[in-house]
């Protein structure tokens, strides 16, 4: 099932998983199956934070064979354009039919800082690269054999940043190089985010505001001071202080993630929620935010 | 030695889409040498811009435009003809062209592509680099090399990790990106950010045989 069908017809809640460091999946894919029926889609993270991991094009395919619906996240660091239109087409032959290009975090960030950045192509051209795969054609111009792939091709924007239009401005270009919805950084400003679609709804496509829950007042303030893009702002870090064996629970960040979702809903086409291990509190999130 | 190529006219003709008047500004270091700068360079672009019904405000060479001093000072004695011209043309590497953007106001367009480094690398005494990756793209940029600039060499536009103006490897390095966006809107052009999917073409980093038989490469056979 291809999201880019969802829009129309409802409020599409996406949440992720990661796959894990060892090539034993099975834990992975039962975290996946408490979100079963209760989101449309699950993203796999591709290698996230430039750390080495099980595969995501390998995970999306176990999680189609049970049934549910995978998007395929692909970053630009590891593999030229030969291999990512070359793994794309062979997600294709899985059944895997929504995918999520992203740049992707640089190698220093991970835990093989050594590594060569690929960058081969960004966001933008790798967009460009699925659509002309999609037009029957690699990106040198060469032809496809037989039928060409169809995707649901996502992409992402960071709605908070400072200063925005330069991240307006590559979103219209994925827009035009053939993103047809997207998936947005960590959100926990509402106002700028209001702000920042006024601007972007006049692109036409459907955009998925980012929900990270949150864990605790260090993770906020780690994430002020380091993670681009993204401001927890002091109300919310006062809401996590008050009640430190609630926040501990997880009830707090359930409570804050769901209060973000109702107020966003009204200005976006959907949700996509990121749990960072926390898998088993989506539904409850989702259940508060009068979503289920 | 710095080895540069001149652009195709066309492609150099692109870049001055809608543009009435350039000034002409060719280094005479390793580019004269290359014959992409210097003195005759510079005047058989200028016949050919002015074929093309492009009017040349001024012309002329600076010994080295790596040389950041140098080109203010020529900047200064040319000013008036620079001011009423629409942009610069650059015969130079993609270093001299960084330098001379960064010392004014003025949107420079890159007439040359930067090649080869030959055998005296790091001589250029300015903090500009040049990847010599074949294929300038500073006309898009506004002069500031997103190749060197930006940790991924990102061609497209900046990443989603620009925190504080600055890069999500190193708190103490500038986001490329940003920079480029700031100089873009100061000089008007941010519709060149705009501008549809550009791909790097590493095939053009490999000096062509054709390049391989100049004097300079000539010297270094054994």
């Amino acid at each position: 099932m291809r999201l880019t069908e969802l829009f129309s017809k409802k409020f599409v809640v996406t949440s992720e998983i990661g796959p894990p460091k060892g090539w034993q999946i099975e834990k992975c894919l039962q975290e996946a199956e408490h979100l079963k029926g209760k989101v449309d889609a699950i993203n796999v993270t591709d290698n996230q934070s430039s750390v080495m991991r099980f595969g995501s094009l390998a995970t999306c395919h176990f999680l189609k064979d049970r049934g549910i619906e995978p998007v395929y996240q692909v970053v630009c660091r590891d593999r030229n354009r030969i291999a990512l239109q070359s793994d794309i087409l062979s997600a294709a032959a899985f059944g895997i039919e929504n995918l999520l290009l992203l740049t992707g975090d640089h190698t220093k960030l991970g835990d093989h800082p050594q590594a060569k950045p690929v960058f081969d192509l960004d966001s933008v051209s790798l967009i460009y690269a699925v659509k002309k795969l999609e037009e029957g054609q690699d990106l040198a111009g060469n032809k496809l054999e037989s039928e060409p792939p169809k995707f649901s091709i996502g992409a992402v924007v960071s709605p908070c940043s400072d200063p925005v239009e330069p991240q307006l401005i590559k979103m219209e270009k994925k827009v035009k190089a053939g993103a047809q919805f997207f998936q947005t950084q960590a959100v926990y400003e509402t106002d700028k985010f209001v702000k920042f679609m006024e601007k972007a709804k006049q692109f036409g496509v459907p955009v998925m505001a980012g929900i990270v829950v949150l864990k605790s007042v260090g993770m906020a303030r780690y994430m002020n001071e380091n993670v681009a893009g993204v401001y927890v702002p002091d109300n919310l870090i006062e809401e996590l202080k008050k009640d430190k064996e609630k926040t501990k629970s997880g009830q707090t960040g359930i409570e804050i993630a769901a209060k973000l979702i109702k107020e966003l809903k009204p200005y976006c086409q959907g949700v996509h929620i990121m749990p960072l291990g926390w898998d088993d509190k989506v539904p409850k999130i989702i259940e508060l935010a009068g979503l289920s | 030695m710095i080895v540069s190529q001149q652009k195709p006219i066309d492609e150099i003709l692109k870049m001055l889409e809608g543009e009435k008047s350039v000034f002409v500004v060719g280094c005479n270091g390793c580019a004269e040498v290359c014959e992409t700068g210097g003195e005759k360079a510079c005047v058989e672009l200028k016949q050919k811009l002015e074929a093309s019904g492009i009017k040349v405000a001024g012309c002329t060479v600076v010994d080295f435009m790596c040389n950041k001093l140098l080109d203010s000072l020529k900047i200064l004695r040319h000013k008036k003809k620079i001011d009423s011209a629409d942009s610069i043309l650059a015969l130079t590497c993609g270093i001299g062209v960084q330098a001379i953007a960064s010392v004014i106001d003025k949107y420079v367009h890159p007439a040359n592509n930067t090649i080869y480094l030959g055998g005296f690398q790091g001589l250029w005494p300015s903090i500009e680099k040049c990847a010599e990756c074949g294929d300038c793209v500073l006309d898009l940029t506004g002069g500031i090399c997103p190749v060197i600039n930006c940790s991924k060499s990102l061609l497209n536009g900046p990443c989603g990790g620009t925190k504080n103006s600055k890069c999500e490897i190193d708190k103490e390095l500038d986001c490329g990106w940003e920079k480029i966006y700031n100089r873009l809107k100061k000089l008007n052009r941010l519709e060149n950010f705009q501008k549809l999917v550009k791909l790097r073409d590493y095939s053009k980093m490999f000096p062509s045989a054709e390049l391989r038989n100049t004097g300079f490469y000539d010297i270094e056979k054994e």
